[in-house]
């Protein structure tokens, strides 16, 4: 870190944040035959609903505890025990999570409270474990949202005095951030299986918002991702292992909690991320790298040399969370590309590690002011970067959430070295559509009949 | 064409491989052989013409393999970029009907696109079964009143510089001289009479407008009164090419590729010539000297000192920070022809030092002046191929390979940094201010991380990292730097 600007203004002009519960949300789609809950009134969780529906184009569950005027003032904590009642009633699910809004924060709501009644009410729903996390929207952002939900699902599931550390020595504990794609989370499991150990991924996207179609016509619950039982099982791994740096503190917590190794990566993009990663599961299974992600390896360099030529000091500005604004700044600075400008919704353990990078917190009016002020040719951003994209006249390479006005963007794979050299590619391609030519400069003294009229007449100076 | 027609433009007396018995025109090797044929020499140096249709007589493999290859630029029409062929079949060979295909291709390409002139490419399946393409154009150009000009360059005979020459001939006996110059207008007249100076008319010849970089220097001649009769060929235009008998002089840019038509204008119109180059500070000064002191007119003399003062004041002073970086860098260039002279300069402006150069098309003369501008301990290629250039980065501890794109790969795959000077690349290069665009470019690749990244050997392979204890990662970045208490 070079430096980290907070924000100066008032106004959040374009928002780049994404609110906590949101991200919490995320987190919990993770869990097969699961339901989110939202503490707080229903309109919460219908723009929540609208933000993952636009961005995996995928029916979400998701529910309310619908909050209303007298719930508001006289207290919820009923409406979480009715809402946990019908949603256990009519669909059954193996995990609710809830969290809560700023409504019922500021409201002081007891969460714990409600589901205490709720358990003292309704035994026969004991078959569905509930998780809660406080989740207040003034407070922190996506990630932050995200590593409380999936600490609130380890602490809740996965009971210190059940774990049997080391027991099952081939399986591994991966905490997945809230930026990993369902693509990124098949390059995790497909590289840890290619070790021979057995990937337990907390939470597992890959499975639920995958995109894929299933047996049935209707789905009431997640339709796949890391099952309760499975979950329960963390604590027997040989070890945990975190990634993305917004996870690192829950995936430490966690191992020393069990008494598990931890090792924390951060996004496993670029050469030196995924040499690290491959390392490791090397070391962790006692086996030798397989032969195809050599393979990658060498194609990568290769694609490092071919596209050194045009990233080579392009100024790309990066707006997003943490998380990504880091992966993709270590990206470009391997490059020798320049992170003309950093912005990330809130502050995050990932920024601060990051190396030569002024990091601002801010909003999208932000990006595209220091955007502009770098002359950067290049924008990494969600969709609503799109616009001010259109404004600076330079591509837009869409990553984050939401991505609303392409297909495939929720599922692109980032992660290895096969989905580094495509983003190599892609950053590159960009450039090229954006060079910068020299100018046609028309003599005024030219015999040709096609030049501008009015480059003839400027032609005075 | 024949035989005799060839011998001649092989003898070149203007060009000092003329002299000696290794010529430039050689013939090629069977087996040990790069480099284009006459053919693709020929469209190359006529292709950047950009109001004329650039018509491919013969079957595909010639015109569609290598049309829209190229980086030159036009400042207005965009037909040349049109890749246009007769495309013949077998059909067309075995019973004849080549000439009636390119007639009709003719009347179509006049038909759909308008163009300023016509040129047709003869190639080695036509020259062969005998198309008489220059009795073709003729009656085209005089069945539709728009200039039709053959340019008879089947590849078999010869290289790709004899087709330059080719080219240029076709230019000397078809076009230069059917028309004259467009009068100066009332407004440039009376503003040159208020300046007090004279408008001088020029060519260039092999100038070929690559990413558009004589762009960085027209402005120039503007300022100074020169008016720029037709660059052959880039960002041509026919009517341009017509009036070239009328300059005062003409300046080979970099390059003998077309040196015959230097000096037949010089033979029929008395026009002088001078060889020049727009790359690096001291030619492209030198160039605007030469033009000044053959122009010989003592006021443009005395005026082009104080721009080139100027020009090159301001360009040494954004120069200099580059100029630390890239000092004392080791350079293999590798470039055929003339070119290797001027981006010497050009790297010697900048304090890197040419540790190779390639020779295999020259003269004893020419290794004299080698030795004469690069000092005596510099090594020449007499033959290139990868390995050969690979070992000599080695021997000589090369920073960086500079060369044509063809080898790009070559120095790519050897982990080498490498800067392509050809005519594909993207970037232009010449004048004072192209100068900053070849620095750029240079310690782009030099600077560049990727060639650690790339020489490192993964970290299973790396004898170090063997029993390192697997420590977890450090816990994250301690709470005093984190000064940052942000209402998030």
């Amino acid at each position: 870190m070079k430096e980290v600007k907070r924000r100066k203004k008032a106004l959040s002009v374009s928002p780049l944040k994404t609110s906590q519960t949101i991200g919490a949300t995320l987190a919990f789609l993770g869990v097969k035959n699961a339901v989110p809950l939202m503490h707080g009134s229903q309109g919460c969780t219908a723009f929540a609903k609208v933000f993952f529906v636009r961005h995996f184009r995928e029916p979400v569950p998701l529910q309310t505890t619908a909050m209303d005027q007298i719930s508001s003032i006289m207290g919820a904590d009923d409406n979480v025990t009715e809402a946990l009642a019908t949603m256990c009633e009519k669909t059954s699910p193996k995990l609710i999570g809830v969290a809560t809004t700023g409504l019922a924060e500021t409201q002081g709501a007891d969460i714990r409270q409600g589901l205490h009644n709720f358990r003292k009410k309704f035994p026969q729903y004991d078959d569905t474990s509930v998780v809660m996390v406080n989740t207040p929207d003034f407070a922190g952002s996506f990630e932050t949202g995200f590593a409380l939900a999936v600490k609130g699902l380890l602490d809740t599931l996965v009971p210190t005095d059940k774990a049997k550390p080391n027991s099952r020595k081939r399986q591994l504990t991966v905490l997945c951030g809230a930026n990993l794609t369902p693509g990124d989370l098949e390059y995790v499991y497909d590289s840890i299986s290619a070790f021979g150990l057995r990937p337990l991924l907390i939470p597992d996207l890959s499975g639920s918002l995958d995109g894929h179609l299933d047996g049935a016509d209707f789905n009431p619950t997640t339709t796949g991702g890391v099952s309760v039982d499975e979950l329960a099982l963390a604590g027997d791994s040989c070890a945990v292992v975190a990634i993305g740096e917004s996870l690192h503190e829950v995936a430490e917590d966690f191992g020393e909690r069990i008494g598990l190794p931890c090792y924390s990566m951060g996004h496993l993009m670029g050469l030196d991320a995924v040499d690290d990663w491959l390392m490791l599961l090397s070391q962790l299974s006692d086996q030798p790298v397989p032969e195809r992600y050599q393979r990658h390896r060498a194609q990568l360099q290769d694609a490092m040399l071919d596209t050194h030529f045009m990233l080579g000091m392009c100024p790309v500005a990066v707006g997003g969370d943490g998380d990504l604004v880091a992966g993709f700044s270590r990206l470009l600075q391997s490059m020798g590309s320049e992170v003309a400008a950093a912005v990330v919704p809130a502050n995050n353990a990932a920024i601060r590690k990051l190396p030569d990078v002024d990091v601002m917190i801010g909003d999208l009016e932000e990006l595209e002011q220091s955007a502009q002020a770098a002359s950067a040719r290049i924008l990494i951003c969600n969709s609503h970067g799109a616009e001010s994209a259109e404004r600076l006249g330079i591509p837009l390479l869409r990553a984050g959430f939401p991505q609303y006005d392409v297909l495939g963007g929720f599922q692109r794979c980032w992660f290895g070295y096969k989905g580094t050299m495509q983003a190599l590619f892609d950053l590159a391609n960009l450039t090229m559509t954006g060079h910068e030519e020299v100018a046609p400069y028309y003599s005024k003294y030219s015999q040709k009949q096609d030049q501008p009229v009015a480059a003839q007449r400027a032609g005075h100076h | 064409m024949k035989a005799k027609d060839i011998a001649e433009l092989m003898d070149e007396p203007a060009c000092s491989h003329n002299k000696k018995e290794k010529s430039g025109c050689a013939k090629p090797t069977p087996g040990a052989t790069d480099g284009g044929c006459a053919f693709d020499g020929a469209q190359i140096a006529l292709l950047p013409i950009a109001d004329v249709a650039h018509v491919v007589h013969g079957p595909i493999a010639c015109a569609g393999s290598s049309w829209d290859n190229r980086g030159t630029r036009s400042s207005g029409p965009t037909l040349y970029k049109i890749g246009m062929t007769t495309d013949l079949t077998e059909q067309d060979v075995i019973m004849g009907r080549g000439e009636k295909r390119l007639f009709h291709s003719i009347k179509q390409t006049i038909e759909s696109h308008s163009p300023a002139a016509v040129f047709v490419y003869n190639t080695c399946v036509p020259a062969l079964i005998g198309d008489d393409v220059d009795a073709v154009c003729k009656a085209a150009e005089e069945r539709w009143g728009v200039p039709v000009v053959p340019v008879d360059a089947a590849g078999f005979y010869g290289t790709k510089n004899l087709g330059n020459r080719i080219a240029g001939e076709a230019m000397v006996k078809y076009v230069i001289g059917t028309a004259e110059p467009v009068e100066l207008s009332s407004e440039r007249l009376q503003e040159a009479a208020e300046r007090g100076i004279r408008i001088h008319d020029v060519n260039l010849i092999g100038e070929y407008n690559i990413a558009g970089e004589f762009w960085n220097v027209l402005p120039l001649l503007d300022e100074l009164g020169i008016r720029v009769l037709c660059t052959l060929s880039g960002d041509a235009r026919f009517h341009e090419v017509q009036t070239m008998h009328r300059a005062e002089v003409n300046m080979m840019v970099c390059s003998k590729a077309m040196i015959n038509v230097a000096r037949k204008l010089q033979e029929r119109y008395g026009t002088p010539w001078f060889e020049g180059s727009f790359y690096g500070i001291t030619d492209t000064s030198q160039a605007l000297r030469d033009f000044a002191r053959l122009i010989n007119d003592p006021d443009l003399i005395e005026r082009t000192e104080a721009l080139i003062a100027r020009e090159e004041a301001r360009v040494h002073e954004q120069l200099e920070p580059w100029r630390q970086r890239l000092n004392g860098k080791r350079v293999l260039l590798y470039t055929g022809g003339v070119k290797s002279w001027s981006v010497v300069s050009a790297l010697q402006d900048l304090g890197m030092k040419v540790v190779a150069t390639g020779t295999k098309k020259s003269t004893e003369e020419d290794k004299a002046r080698i030795r004469e501008i690069m000092g005596d301990d510099v090594q020449m290629l007499d033959s290139g191929g990868p390995k050969v250039l690979l070992q000599t980065v080695a021997d000589y501890q090369a920073d960086i390979l500079i060369a044509g794109g063809r080898n790009m790969y070559t120095a790519l795959k050897a982990r080498i940094p490498f800067l392509d000077i050809n005519q594909e690349r993207e970037f232009g290069y010449a004048g004072y201010v192209g100068m900053l665009e070849l620095v750029k470019q240079l310690a782009l690749t030099l600077e560049s991380p990727v060639w650690e990244a790339v020489r490192r050997p993964a970290p299973w392979d790396s004898p170090n990292r063997i029993g390192v204890p697997l420590n977890p990662e450090a816990s994250p970045a301690a709470a005093s730097t984190d000064g940052v208490k942000e209402a998030v």
